[in-house]
């Protein structure tokens, strides 16, 4: 039975995931737009978890912890995406605006 | 075998990291949301390359099937300030392109690079290799993470019931149902007092007749 473990290095996993994260990371850091910032910050969970579960396959198969933790993760996304997504509709309804740098009201 | 095995992941990232990179580039929302479900599907089915199947389904039914949705629903209802004529990254976007650069290069290439992973030797060929199943997975929520589990599910309706307060905090202090016309016009007419707010000089030009019927 052949498994990723022997084909692919784990190294490579990891600059996967790391460009992955890295790209959300811009994305989160250089988008106007707020749904374009929770866009990058869904990129980087998702670079998380893929680490995660790489992890788990290559050093730890016999231990569910890798999995759950990840399973953990993707709850927490799913009711970090539901607030954002409220708050924005929130802003969008009194400001007429979801772009990050026209909420300026704490900026004195 | 192996070797099918190294292109179907090299083709799996290579689509991953385009996905992502069309996500935070590309200037329509709603097109950048589809590259967003896109990637969602390719670490799905990265996660069935690493054999953790009962992950990727979870990725595809939440992910794709719930956080997309939601996402496009509020694009949808952001809808005309998000069009393709206005500016979508900041001035500065290159300093961002940096600090993201600079993060993969300081901290993830060395780290990949030099350290060697203890990895798993090979198991004995008469050995099956024990990789834990979706079985094991549900038997360790109800034991050992029972607590975290039942933390979760908390979280999730603390986030529910947030959601729903944030997003209707303005129908509520109304105490009143209106019908979709009533609510255009007072969108309308809420619009055009704050656009003459940010314009003092703007025609006063959206007073129609069309006055919202509560007090």
């Amino acid at each position: 039975m052949p498994s990723m473990v022997e084909a692919v290095p784990l190294s490579w996993v990891l600059l996967v995931a790391g460009g992955l994260f890295c790209i959300g990371l811009f994305g989160s850091l250089s988008r106007r737009n707020t749904v374009g910032i929770l866009f990058g910050v869904e990129l980087m969970l998702n670079a998380v978890n893929l680490n995660l579960v790489a992890f788990w396959r290559y050093l730890e198969p016999n231990l569910v912890a890798g999995q759950v933790f990840a399973l953990f993760i993707i709850t927490v996304a799913a009711a970090e995406a539901a607030v954002g997504l409220a708050m924005i509709i929130a802003i969008y309804r009194s400001r007429l605006t979801v772009n990050a740098d026209e909420v300026d009201t704490l900026k004195g | 075998m192996n070797i099918v095995i190294m292109v179907i992941f090299l083709v799996l990232s290579a689509f991953t990291l385009l996905a992502g990179v069309m996500v935070v580039t590309v200037k329509n929302i709603i097109h950048a949301a589809l590259w967003l479900i896109a990637s969602f599907f390719t670490v799905a089915a990265m996660y069935l390359l690493m054999e953790a199947e009962f992950l990727a389904i979870v990725q595809v039914l939440i992910y794709v099937g719930a956080i997309s949705i939601l996402i496009l629903f509020a694009i949808m209802l952001t809808r005309h300030v998000t069009g393709e004529g206005v500016r979508q990254l900041y001035q500065r976007w290159w300093i961002a392109l940096l600090v993201a650069a600079a993060l993969f290069g300081l901290l993830i290439a060395p780290t990949v690079v030099n350290y060697s992973w203890n990895t798993v030797p090979p198991t004995a060929p008469d050995q099956a290799a024990t990789i834990s199943s979706s079985v094991q997975i549900g038997t360790a929520f109800m034991r050992e993470y029972l607590l975290p589990f039942e933390i979760a599910s908390v979280l999730l309706l603390v986030a529910l019931i947030g959601a729903i307060v944030i997003a209707y905090e303005e129908r509520s202090a109304r105490r009143q149902v209106l019908t979709l016309a009533e609510e255009v016009a007072l969108r309308q007419q809420r619009g055009a007092s704050l656009l003459n707010a940010a314009t003092p000089t703007a025609p006063d030009a959206q007073h129609t007749g069309s006055a919202p019927s509560q007090p």
